[in-house]
């Protein structure tokens, strides 16, 4: 049995892997086993997780499951035409209850906590009082004020990009983009590691090449 | 609040004739956390004198906690020079009372107990006043802009290179006669870029219905799934065309992120569609799904404010929204007073972020350059204003 699983992982694996070349019957078969068992994974993860788990076997002890259940329940009147406008108002109730919810995580973490961050000394005389900072907090403190604050001005979707304020902004998105360059190189890396899990997948338990 | 007892002696462990001794700890204090559900107590304590960085004779220290009068459990062990710890696995309605043992090589010094605690649950966090306050200011702009549009005042909004072309794509679509494809990402409707991304297909199915072109959108979600079948039938209603929306235009695939991907990559190299959207929150598939609408020759249009994502779809897509012009989007396209209001309100909440920084950045300089006492204050005052803990 072991073998088997074996066996038809590695099939599979080059199954989709042969999408590379083209689209073909070998990838439609293992894109169709992929998203079957996957769909079907989580039907039933989310039956016994959700439906079991939190609400019967805790109905009783939280009385705001029973909110939960009904907004559910009412997700399933889209199958009754006549009273099928029923199930907006679960996801008028997610929409609404969701925008409360990010408003003020995105305020503060967003905003406050940016603009906090970001109240930092960008000169140094030399004389000031109880001022240590060196000339790379200096120029790293400077980054982050201009980096910032024309990134704001980038962002700001009331006054056309020309002029000064034009310049501020391509400024901005000069700092946006070698934000992104470091970034992807960053991610690339991270994704290779897929890759390499895979031939070694590959190679090491399937066909035994490597220890 | 009453008098603290001093600890019972078989809690502590003394060292026999030639030990080690160490002075307790002193200024115990037991409080309540301020402004949570009553989860959490907070100590606070005058670290042993004989806690020191040189030939220090005090080890770390050891908090114990009395529950209702029962037995003293040992909570955690710190490390030398500790002076404060968060209980955080407390109830409401049980006392609390603590004492602290300095730890040396011959045993425990315990301090006197504190009074007992009773963890309360606070209904308004006053910690956050300034947020509130920021909140209701921004909020108002956002309802003075909406009322200014709703009197018929034409508010200006800056071009957005993304959205411009989302009429020619889809006129491109119509055209070659191959449907669009649209993609909302693979969170759920509780993520906003979900729900920027539901109100863009409002007005892209709209386009797509005036056009009388095709559109396909396989979702991870199954809410998704419901809320984009809602969208594109509201908007072929509107377009006057209400017998042209067919529920199978939105399909639910699979919650499995690499499932959803090999289903919707299979789908663009089958049914080859001229104009792309991946518009949402996308995570690890972002590179994959975008360089298969490459492949495709799709035009493919991309936002998200995932800023690990971003680099791949500037790589690979025509027209990216960058982070906040996913949000900016759905009112630019709708141009609806409420929405063009909204955004306009956004906007002051911004300029006000401006205007903080750079008045701090000042403030924070000159009071650490020059040490201008004024500029002390006002720094120290903006970085309590702008204080989210």
């Amino acid at each position: 049995m072991e073998h088997f699983a074996l066996w038809l992982g590695a099939f599979l694996t080059l199954g989709i892997l042969s999408f590379l070349y083209k689209d073909n019957a070998w990838y439609k078969l293992s894109e169709a086993v992929f998203v079957g068992i996957s769909a079907g994974f989580w039907f039933a993860t989310l039956f016994w997780d959700n439906l079991v788990g939190k609400f019967w076997d805790g109905k009783g002890e939280e009385p705001m499951l029973w909110v939960g259940a009904a907004l559910g329940l009412l997700m399933l009147f889209r199958l009754l035409p006549k009273v099928g406008w029923l199930s907006r108002w679960p996801l008028a109730f997610i929409v609404g209850a969701t925008s409360g919810l990010w408003l003020m995580n995105y305020l503060a973490s967003n905003i406050m906590s940016q603009v906090q961050a970001t109240i930092l000394p960008v000169f140094s005389s030399g004389f000031g009082a109880g001022f240590d900072a060196d000339l790379a907090t200096i120029v790293g403190n400077l980054v982050i004020f201009v980096g910032t604050f024309t990134g704001l001005v980038y962002f700001f979707f009331s006054k056309e990009h020309k002029g000064v304020f034009g310049g501020a902004a391509r400024v901005g998105i000069f700092f946006i983009m070698i934000t992104f360059g470091a970034s992807f190189g960053y991610t690339v890396m991270s994704r290779m590691s897929l890759l390499i899990g895979r031939i070694d997948f590959l190679l090491g338990d399937w066909l035994g090449m490597i220890g | 609040m009453g008098q603290p007892d001093t600890a019972p002696l078989d809690t502590a462990v003394f060292a026999d004739s030639g030990a080690v001794t160490v002075a307790p700890v002193e200024s115990l204090l037991a409080e309540d956390h301020k402004y949570d559900n009553g989860r959490a107590v907070d100590l606070s304590w005058v670290p042993s004198i004989d806690d020191q960085l040189v030939d220090s004779k005090a080890l770390g220290y050891r908090v114990y906690r009395i529950v209702d009068g029962g037995e003293a459990d040992s909570l955690a062990d710190l490390p030398p020079f500790a002076a404060a710890f968060t209980d955080g696995s407390v109830e409401r309605g049980h006392s609390y009372v603590y004492f602290v043992s300095a730890l040396s090589p011959s045993g425990e010094f315990p301090s006197v107990h504190t009074a007992p605690v009773k963890p309360e649950r606070e209904w308004i966090n006053l910690s956050r006043g300034w947020l509130f306050l920021i909140m209701l200011f921004i909020s108002a702009a956002v309802i003075f802009f909406v009322e200014t549009a709703r009197r018929g005042k034409k508010l200006f909004v800056r071009k957005i290179a993304g959205l411009e072309a989302i009429d020619d794509a889809v006129g491109r679509a119509t055209e070659m006669g191959r449907p669009v494809l649209f993609i909302p990402g693979i969170s759920d409707m509780d993520d906003v870029e979900t729900l920027a991304a539901l109100t863009i297909l409002g007005r892209v199915s709209r386009t797509i219905a005036d056009y009388d072109s095709k559109i396909f959108m396989p979702v991870s979600r199954s809410l998704v799934m419901t809320a984009a079948r809602e969208t594109l039938k509201a908007s072929y209603q509107s377009a006057g065309r209400p017998d042209a929306y067919s529920d199978d235009m939105v399909n639910y695939v699979t919650d499995e992120q690499f499932g959803y991907v090999a289903a919707v990559d299979g789908l663009m190299a089958r049914e080859k569609p001229a104009t792309v959207f991946l518009l949402g929150a996308f995570f690890a598939e972002s590179l994959i799904l975008a360089e298969t609408g490459n492949s495709v020759g799709a035009i493919q249009i991309a936002g998200t404010a995932r800023p690990a994502q971003l680099p791949f779809f500037i790589a690979a897509c025509d027209f990216t929204l960058i982070g906040e012009e996913l949000f900016a989007a759905s009112a630019y396209l709708s141009g609806e007073p409420r929405m063009l209001g909204s955004l306009k309100g956004q906007d002051v909440g911004k300029a006000l972020a401006m205007i903080v920084i750079l008045v701090g950045v000042v403030a924070m300089t000159m009071s650490e350059a020059w040490d201008v006492g004024v500029m002390e204050n006002l720094r120290a005052w903006l970085v309590r204003v702008f204080s989210t803990s």
